[in-house]
């Protein structure tokens, strides 16, 4: 999966990775963030 | 997966449409994962929320994995990632992302 020019919702986990967390790494590269949330699964 | 965010999901699709979209996930928790990847793909196991019924078919990747993290700044990466990624059985996400792929 090339993530250089996709469109990314990211989908992270208070308990795990954030979704603020996995934007500021597919940034790097070359994705864009179309959507940021962190889900509570408690 | 929270109806309040399945909405914005299908809102996101119906702006962008789903052809350059990809979700990228950070869970750890196993049961979780499946939740949230059957629901962007298959629609929303529970049938409450507004992704009921709607096959999205968005492909699902995992932050985790190594096909991933070789494209991400190793700094920002290890920032942001690494001191999780320690501490929750990233192996067995790996795994897990895998299989609800059908692809082990």
């Amino acid at each position: 999966m090339d993530l250089k020019g996709k469109k990314v919702i990211a989908l992270g986990e208070r308990d795990s990775v954030s979704g603020e967390a996995i934007a500021d790494c597919v940034r790097t590269a070359g994705a864009e963030v179309v959507m940021v949330e962190t889900e509570c699964f408690v | 997966m929270d109806p309040e965010n399945q909405g914005l999901i299908k809102a996101t699709v119906e702006r962008y449409g789903s052809d350059d979209l990809v979700v990228v996930l950070g869970a750890a928790d196993l049961e979780g994962l499946e939740m949230v990847a059957e629901t962007v793909t298959e629609g929303d196991p529970s049938y409450v929320g507004p992704l009921a019924g709607v096959q999205l078919g968005l492909p699902v990747v995992h932050i985790f994995e190594d096909d991933l993290r070789a494209q991400v700044d190793p700094a920002i990466y290890e920032d942001q990632i690494g001191f999780v990624e320690l501490a929750v059985d990233s192996d067995a996400v790996k795994a897990a992302m895998k299989k609800l792929r059908g692809e082990g």
